[in-house]
């Protein structure tokens, strides 16, 4: 059972982020994205991280996507995209690709990875909480202070300036 | 559900010969389906028909009362007539989004219904982060409706898809907001666990537990009637503005899908304020399960029917508000969003964290939920009463019988 769901997680995923960087359709992209999104939630279900799981659905498909989806609607040029950025040739693409690649997948040979036999899944739910408000409450505020800044910023620049005559 | 799973694989043993991966595939369909044919079918269908003959009445019309007695078929006939009209495509829709889109939305009403609670162990899957679950996988139908809005190539569907998804996004906000005071009063995400939380008789609820959790629970079922799209927040299909919004270009069982997921979202939102602050399936009896032994099913019984009833009851004060109050313009349904409910509902949270902090130091403040709950008697009651100093007023003939 196991392993069948998990293979078709996976494909999911990276069918999924495949569609989102080779298709001419970037609406098609945007709508891809929900694929690969919703196939790493299912990963995190696998790992037994039911909340991580959902955390990912409600930030990624009903935040992140809907956001992309609003500005991929509105634009004009779904189907002949102008890439406006040229300096990534053809030529220099391939040598950053099998560069990058190589490095990850160097990484992934080498790596040490250390197997679990697969876990009831217990409530993670509290010990998020614990952890969040105890040993890592640095980081956590910090991002939090980090995300208040962003949001400040978005309405500073999003507003219509109004002069005073 | 793998319990179950165990339970029968266990006690038939010719299953045991095959994989296991199929027993489990044919009990979750199976609980699928049941749900799909014996409550959200009939629920949807049904509660279409209710709803317009509330509005007849509402707006001094008859209503559907052809197809059978009272027009009760009518939901079977128009959904016949729906099964067999053509699968139309517009030319120039993007087809396979088009196609793909209700299926979506659909799926996004239908995959909360794992952990909406209808008795005392009477739920598909208790999951431990229930409510939570509910949030995430909720936000599938935004992503549908963007899609149907986008692909129908219409002004009128890529507006209401935006509209829709702009009201839902926002609406998240302070729903979720609403829901934290409850989970900080029980501790736990589980929507049984929030439902044992709460006590059988009305001040036992959390809707009456602090004067925090009494706004908390008119931000949630407001912010739930716009995150469902229903009125006064249901500018996404405005009729007079939009045709009929994102699902202007659909017909046939396409459209069906659309309505269905709408109507069963219904049920969705009534059910989810019965759990999270009227008391769910509490009854008195379940204060003396020992007491009644044996009786222990007929217990749990009667908390399903308490837990539907409280929310059929619900569903009926939608459909009333539906066509009783006007529509709200865009700008002023942001307004009511962003500039009222969030601040009061982050309000919200500080309060019932100090309250809590306080409540253990006075246990006084313990008897402030029977001054909440008369104060929330007040309001209905102060409805009826001005209603009735209306007619009086008016001289006006009244026509109460529901069945013409």
């Amino acid at each position: 059972m196991g392993e069948i769901v998990f293979i078709a997680l996976a494909v999911g995923t990276t069918v999924g982020a495949g569609v989102v960087a080779f298709s001419k359709n970037i609406v098609y992209s945007a709508f891809a994205l929900l694929l690969s999104f919703f196939c790493v939630a299912g990963l995190y279900v696998f790992l037994a991280a039911d909340f991580v799981a959902a955390t990912q659905v409600i930030v990624y498909i009903g935040g992140i996507l809907v956001l992309i989806l609003f500005g991929v609607m509105l634009t004009e040029k779904i189907e002949k995209v102008n890439i406006s950025n040229q300096a990534l040739k053809p030529f220099r693409a391939w040598i950053l690709l099998i560069v990058s690649g190589g490095i990850l997948i160097a990484a992934i040979v080498k790596t040490n990875w250390i197997t679990k036999a697969p876990l009831p899944p217990t409530p993670t739910t509290g010990e998020l909480g614990n952890a969040f408000l105890t040993r890592y409450l640095l980081p956590f505020e910090i991002a939090s202070v980090l995300l208040l800044v962003a949001l400040i910023g978005a309405i500073i620049a999003g507003r219509k300036e109004v002069r005073r005559k | 559900m793998e319990r179950l799973a165990d339970y029968i694989v266990y006690n038939l043993p010719f299953l045991q010969q095959i994989p296991r991966v199929i027993v489990d595939l044919i009990i979750m369909l199976f609980f699928a389906t049941c749900m799909l044919l014996f409550w959200v079918a009939l629920f949807a269908g049904i509660t279409s028909w209710v709803e317009r003959r509330v509005a007849g009445r509402i707006q001094s019309r008859i209503g559907p009362n052809r197809v059978g007695p009272q027009g009760f078929l009518q939901w079977i006939a128009d959904g016949l007539k729906c099964f067999l009209k053509e699968d139309f495509v517009p030319a120039a829709a993007d087809k396979k989004l088009f196609l793909l889109a209700p299926y979506i939305v659909f799926a996004g009403m239908f995959a909360v219904f794992v952990v909406v609670p209808f008795g005392d162990g009477l739920i598909i899957s208790n999951l431990n982060i229930g409510i939570f679950y509910v949030l995430a996988i909720s936000s599938l139908v935004v992503v549908g409706i963007l899609m149907s809005g986008w692909s129908s190539n219409n002004k009128w569907s890529l507006l209401g898809g935006m509209r829709s998804a702009a009201q839902i996004v926002s609406y998240e906000i302070p729903v979720s907001l609403a829901i934290l005071p409850v989970i900080l009063l029980t501790g736990s995400l589980g929507m049984q666990d929030i439902i044992r939380a709460q006590g059988p008789y009305p001040w036992q609820w959390f809707a009456f537990h602090n004067p925090f959790t009494f706004i908390a629970f008119f931000i949630f079922f407001i912010g739930a009637l716009a995150e469902g799209n229903r009125t006064p927040f249901d500018i996404p299909e405005a009729e007079s503005e939009l045709v009929a919004g994102y699902n202007t270009e659909y017909s046939g069982m396409r459209f069906v899908f659309f309505f269905f997921a709408e109507w069963a979202n219904l049920y969705i939102i009534a059910a989810l304020t019965v759990t999270l602050f009227l008391g769910g399936w509490n009854t008195p009896a379940h204060l003396y399960t020992n007491l009644f032994g044996l009786l222990h099913r007929s217990v749990d019984v009667a908390g399903t029917f308490v837990f539907i009833l409280k929310s059929l009851f619900l569903v009926f004060v939608i459909i009333w508000i539906r066509w009783t109050l006007p529509r709200l313009r865009v700008d002023q349904m942001m307004d009511v969003c962003w500039k009222y409910f969030v601040p009061f509902s982050f309000a919200n949270i500080v309060g019932t964290i100090i309250w809590m902090v306080l409540a253990d130091a006075a246990p006084v403040l313990g008897y402030v939920r029977y001054i909440l709950f008369v104060v929330g008697l007040m309001v209905p009651l102060a409805i009826a009463m001005k209603i009735t100093r209306n007619f009086r007023l008016a001289k006006s003939e009244i026509h109460l019988n529901p069945f013409i």
